[in-house]
């Protein structure tokens, strides 16, 4: 048996290490591809790509290849543990991967991290926002550290975190004459992070919190917590959640239950599945919704670009979260243009001396967290079944 | 008697109270426990319909169906290509209203036929295999159906969201409206307060025994003038109350019914005394599907969301329904699903939303403690 599989072994070795020498770099992505984040993800892998092909496929005469993985399972319907794990081993043992970009939850990243982080594997997010990951004191007390076993940065993101964004929602809050707030979450690592901020936030604005609850994102229906805020009298309904985790059957039970609050949620629910899964009619004009960015349609300059290449090439509308994709894909990209060896460890050396990067959303930087720099936020609301660009938040 | 004098000063007290206070404040607050209890029992009575499913197959084969709770989603989603086919959203009025009952009915056909072909297909060639091989079957069943639905979501029809998200959940369009029925039914009693007060006896102490129970009936009306009892609520209570009275009748009261419980207690006795064990249990499988439909397309047009898992997670509730009230009870699985429904919107309303599961498995477990059978459940026999 021993005498089998070593040289097999050795063989495949070798052979990744040859592919690696033939100049072929690999790059993979690890989003939630099965499930309703679909639309959201597929628009992030076309963002990818097309960051590919402004390069033409090549740098310096290297072939830059790259693959779509799955991190969702069917019986989830979301992102799975078990196949994020799998995912960063299968990246760590492909000689050839330069880089790992994902991934869309927050919760998966976790899990991938360590892994990645072991191997010196460069790692860059075009979804997480959960600050725990990147930035100490602000999540558990031995994170970030948890998710960096060697010591080194390998994990970097280019949207903004849920302490910006959920600081800022608060204060939207406040702007649209709210008093008193009603805070749900889903209970993840996402939703509950961001509602925590806005909660602390909220409080120090002296908004009156009426009621805080951790909700069963799987329930069949809210009626029973829609009669409790109801009751409450609370003028505004916070959720810390996602379409995947029910946003859209809270709108429908805190109308059925004649709550006449507004309702205000997080990027997470800044796709059209929102729209889709609460039914617009119950969201319409008075449901407010944050995002880390700029929508596609308010974007300028190189972003301006590519909302026209995207709509020229996919004939759609790119969701919320394509221009990180290509955002991420093409600091990555660059990254791997400027590295002197093109190895792991010298595209993460790479990655790690980003300043002044000319994006999408203009000039930014990776700081000493590995976070973008960038602090652009944007309001919106549901009008006529679609979402509405309100404003820019928190300048 | 002191008691009751005690009562009578205390209500006008009360009465008045409720009338004057401002309804956003102490009134709505009071009549959330009412609230809460209308709410459970309508989840609780969906609850109930699906776990009289499963309750039915157990005490027939002894076959925990965990595909019943699928088969629902099922249900859902028929409905709602029906819905989409026909272009039942713009119905309204008569139209709308023979909607729904076109849809109660073709959901019925199709999971009662879709139930039977399961165990025609799957169960039937393994009647005298072990239990464990039936059972596993059936989670594999179970696994089969959500993936249907997943690929039936991804359909490319327009009331699935033209089908780019498979797995997003649907939403399902409110056929029946969401508008509370009970302010309107209040208007007719304003009138008779009026004319109580103006009586000479109302403001008559020493004739409290003439006028306390209109009073108590007055402070009732207040309160319940804040619920909340919406045609969805009424749809789901008229039609769940007559099924399960239809089904008692029909297991007690026909040839069927009869040939059921006689299968249930003895299968090779029954095929002995000449009734046909498969046709039965095809039967048991037919109705028990055809019920589901019915929940599915409660459910839907009660929470007016569908998604591929919503089987799952009802169908969880369900089973632990059909286990608190006594697997193999049909009033057994009434009595857990209204209980296991009211239990979570008391949860849900008084103690926080993150312990409800907590709290519906605690009494499960305290149930099971005292009555190992269940509350209404028959004497304990060797259970997969």
């Amino acid at each position: 048996m021993k005498n089998r599989t070593l040289p097999l072994l050795a063989s495949l070795a070798l052979a990744s290490v040859a592919l690696a020498q033939t100049g072929t770099l690999k790059i993979v992505s690890s989003l939630p591809r099965t499930g309703s984040a679909n639309a959201q993800t597929t628009s992030m892998v076309n963002g990818i790509k097309m960051a590919i092909d402004e390069v033409g496929g090549q740098i310096d005469g290297m072939k830059i290849e790259y693959e779509d993985m799955d991190d969702a399972s069917p019986q989830r319907g979301n992102w799975d543990p078990a196949v994020e794990a799998q995912n960063a081993n299968r990246a760590v043992r492909d000689e050839s991967v330069i880089g790992y970009i994902g991934t869309y939850n927050s919760g998966a990243s976790k899990i991938s991290m360590p892994i990645l982080n072991k191997a010196g594997l460069v790692m860059i997010s075009p979804g997480n926002t959960y600050p725990g990951l990147t930035k100490p004191g602000m999540g558990e007390a031995n994170e970030p550290r948890i998710y960096r076993p060697s010591g080194k940065i390998n994990y970097f993101r280019v949207v903004p975190t849920d302490d910006l964004q959920g600081r800022v929602a608060a204060e939207w809050a406040k702007e649209l004459g709210c008093t008193s707030v009603y805070l749900l979450d889903d209970r993840e690592l996402y939703g509950k992070g961001i509602a925590d901020v806005f909660e602390k936030r909220a409080k120090e604005l002296g908004l009156r919190v009426l009621g805080r609850e951790g909700i069963d994102p799987k329930a069949s229906n809210y009626k029973a917590l829609a009669n409790k805020i109801k009751a409450s009298g609370a003028d505004l309904v916070y959720y810390g959640g996602t379409t995947q985790t029910n946003a859209g059957q809270i709108a429908k039970d805190l109308r059925s239950a004649g709550v006449t609050s507004k309702y205000m949620v997080p990027d997470g629910c800044f796709e059209e599945a929102f729209i889709l899964a609460a039914g617009a009619e119950n969201l319409e004009g008075r449901t407010f919704i944050t995002f880390g960015g700029l929508p596609a349609n308010q974007l300028q300059g190189r972003g301006a670009k590519f909302r026209e290449a995207y709509i020229a090439r996919y004939r759609v509308e790119p969701e919320a979260y394509a221009l990180y994709g290509y955002e991420a894909g093409r600091v990555l990209l660059d990254a791997v243009k400027r590295a002197k060896a093109k190895t792991r460890e010298g595209v993460l050396e790479a990655v790690r001396s980003t300043r002044d990067f000319e994006g999408a959303l203009g000039t930014w930087s990776f700081d000493e967290n590995g976070d973008t720099t960038s602090r652009i936020m944007s309001g919106q609301s549901v009008e006529g079944g679609k979402f509405k660009f309100v404003k820019v938040l928190g300048q | 008697m002191h008691a009751i004098a005690h009562l009578a000063t205390l209500t006008p007290l009360a009465v008045a109270a409720a009338l004057q206070a401002e309804p956003a404040t102490a009134e709505a607050a009071s009549g959330v426990l009412g609230q809460q209890i209308v709410t459970g029992l309508s989840n609780g009575m969906i609850i109930a319909l699906i776990a009289i499913g499963y309750t039915m197959v157990y005490g027939i084969i002894e076959l925990i169906n965990f595909a019943h709770g699928d088969l629902c989603t099922l249900g859902a989603f028929f409905a709602l290509m029906l819905v989409g086919a026909l272009g039942m959203e713009a119905w309204s009025g008569v139209a709308g209203m023979a909607g729904v009952v076109l849809l109660l009915a073709g959901a019925a056909a199709f999971c009662a036929l879709f139930n039977w072909s399961i165990d025609r297909v799957v169960y039937r060639p393994l009647r005298s295999a072990p239990k464990l091989t039936l059972l596993v079957s059936a989670i594999g069943c179970s696994f089969v159906l959500v993936n249907l639905a997943l690929f039936w979501g991804g359909l490319p029809m327009e009331v699935f969201g033209g089908g780019v998200a498979a797995a997003a959940p649907k939403d399902f369009p409110a056929m029946v409206p969401d508008s509370s029925l009970l302010p309107d039914a209040w208007d007719s009693w304003v009138s008779a307060e009026a004319f109580l007060r103006s009586s000479p006896s109302w403001n008559d102490p020493s004739v409290w025994w003439l006028t306390w129970a209109p009073r108590v009936a007055l402070a009732v009306l207040v309160k319940s003038r804040e619920l909340n009892f919406t045609t969805s609520d009424l749809l789901v209570w008229c039609v769940t109350l007559p099924l399960m009275v239809a089904l008692t009748g029909l297991v007690r009261c026909t040839r069927l019914g009869k040939a059921m419980r006689a299968v249930a207690q003895n299968p090779t006795a029954a095929s002995l005394m000449g009734i046909d064990v498969d046709r039965v249990i095809g039967a048991a499988f037919l109705i028990g599907g055809a019920l589901g439909g019915f929940a599915s397309v409660i459910y839907a047009l009660y929470n007016n969301t569908i998604s591929f898992q919503m089987g799952y997670r009802t169908g969880m509730d369900a089973f632990t329904a059909a286990v608190l009230g006594g697997i193999g009870s049909m009033p057994g699985a009434v009595v857990g699903g209204l209980l296991i429904g009211v239990a979570r919107a008391i949860s849900d309303g008084y103690i926080e939303a993150r312990w409800t599961n907590s709290v519906v498995f605690a009494i499960l477990i305290a149930t099971l403690v005292f009555r190992p059978s269940g509350l209404l459940g028959a004497k304990l026999r060797d259970k997969v």
